[in-house]
């Protein structure tokens, strides 16, 4: 483990990227005490610039509702919708995948036809159909995002899962007389772990990416603040309010920049093979 | 004495730091006259590759020389910039190595390869170098140049690559030949025929040449004078006759004490067992490719072979790589699907098992893999490892852990083994616990597939010695499928020889080495390296 930690932490990068991503997560966590009241609700005169009063360093929207307020329960979604999508996601990718590539002939066909229906159609627009199908909450973005994303999860599944069944440990463990399910639980899956866990760092950046496009064409939840609503409500106000649009694309930026940071980091620590030359 | 042409002086090759030793190489001086034969033999991270590429200038990044000099007509490589290496290389030293596959160019005709060699140098015109390029592969004795020359790499076999690779590191009539194991990954037949040309060619140019190997039959064969290398030190150096039948040096001792000898002991007369494991006319085809429009390529891999093995024998299996002797290994342990046949295993056809009924049989025939890096799961505890069998079976899980440390003291390891991960171990240990798996079930047949192929000398030496030590404590039936005669001379009763999916000749080992009836036995057993010195010294 501290092996791990040595190498990850060699990688500046995935550092910095740690440590915005903590910045995130502790906000999105403080968030109800640090602003005990609703971020829907109008504090000041709209459009309040930002620096102009202490109280609200970010300014005020287009109804007067605090901007940081809004940026920090958008962290929630965000985070929320990016966590637990992925989650789904590679629930349906990683069983699908190993079957497809530990049983091969039939049940690998049948398999990769399904997910090859799934990625060929266009993901984003693939999104909007079902969210728009059913009604736009959280529920039904996280199902979405989860659907149009879990066929990369299979793929990479299945060709880690191929390369891995003809190794002379897996051959040794069907003649020991292992279940089909004990050899892919135990001897094949904990050895695909490493691009698994690189995959589902961009993912989750994916992910938070696509509920903020949602969001922004106003396919979001209306109960929750999220950074793409926060751009989509502001960009007919761009010229007169830019902060609107501004913050919370920077949040974007910067959580998805984390994550892709960190991803880079993890493979760079789980893969040290493959990793930049030199040890 | 003549001056040497190239002189190795107190040459020293750091490791990056974190590397298991400081030094791969650690001042090793050696010469190299004009017109011999340097042989280097070592086992596995000696350093002996490690040196000839110093003098090519073709370490790693981070591996460097530190101290000595590598001194060629009259100045040290070592000082040379990359562009004055350009040019001495293939022109003043050439090399060869082990994988000729992967040495060559895929995507490029040979003759494109070989002229390449003179382009790289601006010699000849392109049309003389096509010539030329024939005239090469002639010297090198592949049949019917004109056509190999038009060749991709693909359509050769082994030893015709090896030729090519030979070809062009002849191309500009080097001083220097470096062959860094040259022969490992050639059949032992292909492999004596290119010693011979590398001979031959030596003589006939007057070359030096300095042949890296591992393996004192090929010393036995080809070399001049010999260096035995360990740990990055020099251990020993002498003419070949005096290094082979006087070693001073306690490693060397070691090293050839540990070669299998050849010699089969005649088979102490025992007495008739029943046999455990009969097989009849089993048969593989392998169907590759094959579309709507072409044709699939169909190899027969195991031809109609009848085997029977009695309780307690060792019977081996020999052949050269496609002679479908490991494809009836696998057949036996279900690893795959024989077309026909019957495998009748203590009086059961396991051929023929399907499902639940398979997996529950799987337990009286286990195997042992060749790769000891790729046979355990880099993930699981070793205890795990080995305990995971017994607990597929039904085993409760203490008493399955219980015979794993049993185990591991049998195969000669520490119980504290148990909770270690298997990168924590060495090659021959690996394979150990590999065995003690196999053991774990219990079997009443055990095939060990090319067991010993990947170790050093004299690991083999050991694994080989616990195998027989096992084989006499635990009654064990024993196939044991190897390329390498020597090796089953020394622990097999009964050889049966394959030949490109058939069984050419089956019987005792004594008779199978002293009077092999087979033309193709035959031929097998004249090519192990270093037999007629054995003989002579035997004789």
């Amino acid at each position: 483990m501290s092996d791990f930690w040595k190498r990850f932490s060699r990688n500046r990068g995935a550092v910095i990227g740690i440590v915005i991503l903590a910045v995130v997560v502790l906000v999105a966590i403080l968030a109800p005490m640090l602003f005990p009241q609703s971020p829907w609700r109008m504090v000041q005169r709209p459009f309040l610039p930002p620096l102009s009063m202490n109280q609200y360093p970010l300014g005020t929207d287009a109804l007067g509702r605090d901007v940081l307020a809004g940026l920090a329960y958008g962290a929630q979604v965000s985070l929320l919708v990016g966590i637990v999508s992925t989650v789904a996601a590679l629930l349906v990718g990683i069983p699908i995948g190993a079957l497809a590539g530990y049983f091969g002939g039939a049940a690998d066909d049948v398999l990769m036809r399904f997910t090859e229906f799934f990625q060929t159609v266009p993901s984003f627009a693939l999104a909007i159909v079902l969210v728009a199908i059913f009604e736009p909450n959280i529920q039904s973005i996280i199902a979405a995002i989860a659907i149009v994303s879990w066929p990369p999860v299979a793929r990479l599944v299945r060709g880690e899962v191929l390369s891995l069944r003809s190794r002379e440990y897996i051959e040794a463990a069907i003649l020991s007389g292992q279940t089909s399910a004990a050899i892919i639980w135990r001897q094949v899956l904990p050895n695909t772990l490493s691009p698994i866990i690189v995959l589902a760092s961009l993912m989750v950046a994916t992910a938070i990416l696509l509920e903020s496009s949602l969001s922004f064409l106003g396919l979001g939840d209306p109960n929750m603040m999220s950074w793409g609503y926060m751009i989509g409500a502001a960009r007919t106000v761009i010229r007169q309010a830019w902060w609107l649009s501004f913050f919370p694309g920077v949040a974007i930026l910067l959580t998805v920049l984390a994550l892709n940071l960190i991803g880079e980091g993890l493979n760079d620590a789980l893969n040290p093979r493959l990793a930049r030359r030199g040890k | 004495m003549t001056e040497p042409v190239l002189s190795i002086e107190n040459l020293t090759i750091a490791l990056p730091e974190g590397a298991e030793r400081a030094f791969a190489v650690d001042g090793v001086s050696l010469q190299l006259f004009a017109g011999e034969i340097l042989c280097i033999v070592g086992e596995s991270g000696s350093g002996k590759s490690m040196s000839a590429n110093a003098m090519m200038g073709l370490l790693p990044d981070l591996v460097r020389p530190v101290g000595g000099r590598i001194v060629f007509g009259g100045v040290d490589l070592l000082d040379k910039t990359e562009a004055e290496l350009m040019d001495l290389r293939g022109r003043k030293l050439a090399m060869i190595f082990q994988e000729p596959m992967s040495a060559l160019n895929p995507l490029m005709r040979v003759e494109d390869q070989i002229a390449e060699v003179y382009e790289a140098h601006r010699l000849l015109s392109p049309k003389t170098r096509a010539a030329r390029a024939v005239e090469l592969l002639t010297e090198v004795g592949i049949p019917d140049p004109a056509k190999a020359a038009e060749a991709y790499p693909f359509q050769l076999s082994g030893g015709q690559r090896q030729r090519v690779m030979i070809a062009m590191a002849l191309a500009l009539e080097p001083e220097i030949l470096i062959a860094d194991e040259p022969t490992t990954a050639l059949d032992v037949t292909t492999q004596a025929q290119i010693l011979k040309l590398i001979r031959d060619l030596q003589r006939k140019r007057g070359m030096a040449v300095m042949f890296i190997t591992h393996d004192f039959g090929v010393v036995a064969e080809i070399a001049d004078r010999v260096a035995v290398m360990q740990l990055g030190k020099l251990m020993e150096t002498g003419t070949a006759d005096a290094v082979l039948d006087n070693p001073q040096h306690a490693y060397t001792r070691k090293l050839i004490a540990a070669i299998p000898r050849l010699a089969a002991g005649q088979a102490p007369a025992r007495k008739e067992k029943p046999p455990v494991l009969e097989v009849e006319s089993l048969s593989k085809t392998y169907r590759t490719g094959g579309g709507l429009f072409s044709r699939p390529r169909v190899v027969e891999a195991v031809k109609d072979v009848s085997l029977q093995l009695a309780e307690g024998e060792t019977l081996g299996i020999v052949g050269e790589s496609g002679s479908g002797k490991s494809s009836v290994g696998r057949c036996l342990v279900r690893l795959m699907e024989p077309d026909r046949g019957t495998v009748r295993l203590a009086g059961r056809d396991m051929a023929h098992l399907k499902g639940e009924r398979l997996r529950a049989a799987r337990g009286s025939i286990q195997m042992i893999f060749q790769d000891p890096y790729a046979s355990l799961n880099p993930r699981a505890r070793i205890g795990r490892i080995i305990a995971e069998g017994p607990m597929a079976h039904g085993v409760a899980r203490r008493e399955a852990y219980e015979r794993a440390a049993r185990l591991l003291e049998l195969v000669g390891l520490d119980v504290s083994a148990i909770n270690r991960y298997p990168h924590e171990f060495s090659g021959g240990q690996r394979q150990r616990v590999g065995i003690a798996r196999a053991l774990a079930l219990e079997p009443r047949v055990i095939i060990a597939d090319e067991a010993v192929s990947a170790l050093d000398v004299s690991i083999q030496a050991q694994v080989l010695d616990l195998l027989a030590d096992l084989k006499e404590r635990l009654d064990l039936a024993l196939i044991f499928i190897t390329h390498d005669l020597r090796v089953a001379a020394q622990i097999c009763d009964r050889i049966a020889v394959m030949h490109k999916g058939e069984l050419v000749e089956t019987g005792p080992a004594h008779d199978i080495f002293n009077r092999p009836r087979n033309a193709y036995t035959r031929t097998l057993i004249e090519a192990i390296p270093g037999r007629e010195k054995e003989l002579a010294t035997a004789g």
